[in-house]
């Protein structure tokens, strides 16, 4: 499979980063070389294996639903870009 | 010198008091000021000599854990409180950590001292550290190479002994190719051994921590304290920790070593292989059987796994949005402009790239080709390895091709990729491994890998101790 530059600008959108056109082609090219790379798992005979998401095969830990962290709340707006009211502040959304 | 004392060696100095935690302390700083490596991220004097300070407190009064005033530097990946914790990205440059990664909690409470925060690939992302916003670590054999990565300013600190040891994580190579290329050892534990809960997720099904440092003896006595169960990370085993220095001392006889013949084909250099066809021999002249074995997925690796790191990468690294932490752009117009520009300018290009594969390879229609074909692959890689287990107790062969490249001569990805055929599968198949100290290939030191079965520290670090005991390769120095 091979991409074209739109292709690689809706990508590029999907995961919310932009390109600039000026760098549009070398990306694309880079892009296209590693896809060669990954593409040679499909000469892969897999049979019929697992798909393998865990290295150690082992369940997902459960706990009680209760509350264990101390509220950092303050801590954490601290470091935040732009805070107002105990709230996160980004550019308006709805007028 | 103190700074050519193993960790082993400072711990006994401290207990006698040749000399303090504080002159300790003193002593690496200033030979961190003068390292031109560009090793470190940040420089922690001030708290360091606190910690110092109250370390010699604690051993004045004759009940200090066994760590307790040995200095460290902590890779940047690690989340210290109010401390910058920049993981090598612009994006997080302005980052003071508000919390404790579990490792750091760990190691202060052994009341030991951070010197710093080691310089990294961004987002642990690179085989050569020169994916680093804060610019490329020098190799301390040769200023004009790469030290590896992505742990390489830990290497390079270990190395030049600006540092006793240091924190390293290992997603696909990134504490084994970094040891071997500065001629240190490195262990990457079992999937799940120590706590991923505050070191920043590339991937998170790949991703582990471990010790760099000179001696596997000073592994071992660092594993024990970073090891161990954490409530705070879902994927922590709930398995005991041994001691893992009781067993170092063990003969090798009768053990059975596996060298798998994908390891020494076609693209291995030959000085490397003339160094780890040597190792061989003299573990054989320590007893060891030597046994030849296959990982035929071996190969397959690298596109399984150039597969599953970039989709977790791309899903863990969506939390950089320029809202809640971390960069943002100047003058957003609307939402997603904020989202687009902050994370375009915040990312470093290789980052960029593995996130768009990700994205690509999660995309409708594009799922099963890749990600679950890799994830099938995987285990085809996971199984290769458990039937070599049956028959051998330890894997060896090379960790990185070639000896540590020249600082700018690899320019494209895919050619960087390739480079970590011998280390990835370890990942993909949660494994233990290691990198020890085996020569020298044109004067640059050359790594031998040890790998074991699931939860094999002990033996792997056994096996490494008795080598170190019978070669110096280990004690060899770039400095004075």
């Amino acid at each position: 499979m091979s991409l074209d530059n739109n292709k690689v600008k809706e990508i590029a959108y999907l995961a919310r980063l932009s390109i600039e056109n000026s760098e549009l082609e070398q990306s694309t090219k880079e892009l296209n070389n590693i896809l060669s790379l990954m593409d040679q798992l499909g000469e892969i005979d897999t049979g019929d294996a697992e798909p393998m998401a865990h290295p150690l095969e082992m369940s997902q830990r459960l706990r009680d639903d209760q509350v264990t962290e101390d509220d950092l709340s303050e801590e954490f707006q601290e470091i935040a870009p732009k805070t107002g009211n105990n709230h996160f502040l980004v550019p308006t959304v709805i007028e | 010198m103190m700074h050519n004392l193993t960790i082993a060696e400072q711990i006994k100095g401290l207990k006698s008091r040749d000399f303090s935690s504080l002159e300790l302390t003193e002593h690496y700083l200033s030979r961190i000021d003068d390292s031109e490596l560009n090793a470190f991220i940040s420089v922690t004097s001030e708290q360091a000599l606190t910690q110092a300070k109250m370390a010699d407190s604690i051993l004045a009064k004759g009940n200090a854990s066994g760590l307790t005033g040995i200095p460290y530097a902590h890779k940047d990946i690690f989340c210290t409180k109010g401390v910058k914790t920049s993981a090598g990205s612009k994006m997080l440059d302005s980052f003071i950590s508000p919390y404790d990664a579990t490792l750091s909690e760990k190691l202060n409470s052994q009341n030991m001292v951070m010197l710093g925060k080691t310089n990294m690939d961004e987002f642990a992302m690179g085989s050569s550290n020169e994916n680093s916003y804060y610019g490329s670590v020098k190799n301390p054999w040769d200023t004009k190479k790469v030290p590896g990565g992505s742990s390489g300013g830990s290497a390079a600190a270990v190395a030049s002994r600006i540092s006793p040891f240091a924190t390293g994580t290992d997603t696909g190579g990134s504490i084994r190719q970094p040891a071997s290329l500065c001629g240190i050892t490195g262990l990457k534990p079992t999937y799940g051994r120590i706590s991923r809960y505050g070191m920043i997720a590339y991937a998170s099904s790949l991703d582990q921590a471990g010790p760099m440092t000179r001696t596997a003896e000073d592994s071992a006595i660092i594993l024990n304290a970073m090891a161990g169960f954490d409530e705070r990370d879902s994927t922590s085993a709930n398995k005991s920790v041994p001691d893992y220095t009781k067993n170092l001392s063990k003969s090798l006889k009768g053990l059975k070593i596996g060298l798998p013949k994908e390891y020494f084909s076609e693209g291995l250099d030959k000085g490397v292989e003339r160094v780890i066809i040597q190792a061989i021999k003299d573990y054989e002249a320590m007893g060891a059987e030597i046994i030849e074995v296959s990982l035929p997925n071996s190969m397959n690796a690298i596109p399984a796994y150039y597969i599953v790191a970039p989709c977790e990468c791309s899903s863990n690294l969506s939390r950089f949005d320029g809202v809640r932490y971390g960069y943002r752009c100047d003058d957003p117009k609307d939402l997603n402009d904020l989202y687009l520009r902050s994370r375009s300018e915040g990312f470093g290009d290789e980052v960029k790239r593995r996130i768009m594969i990700g994205a690509y390879a999660l995309s409708a229609g594009y799922y099963d080709a890749y990600y679950l074909k890799a994830q099938k692959v995987r285990q085809l890689i996971s199984e290769d390895f458990k039937k070599a287990f049956k028959e051998v107790d330890v894997i060896m062969g090379p960790v990185s091709p070639t000896p540590a490249f020249e600082l700018g001569s690899i320019k494209d990805s895919v050619s960087m990729y390739l480079a970590d055929i011998y280390t990835l599968s370890v990942n993909l198949a949660g494994l233990p491994g290691m990198s020890i100290p085996a020569g020298f290939s044109d004067n640059l030191p050359i790594g031998l890998q040890l790998i074991g079965n699931h939860w094999s520290e002990e033996l792997l670090l056994n096996t490494a101790h008795q080598f170190q005991l019978k070669t110096d390769w280990h004690n060899a120095s770039p400095v004075d």
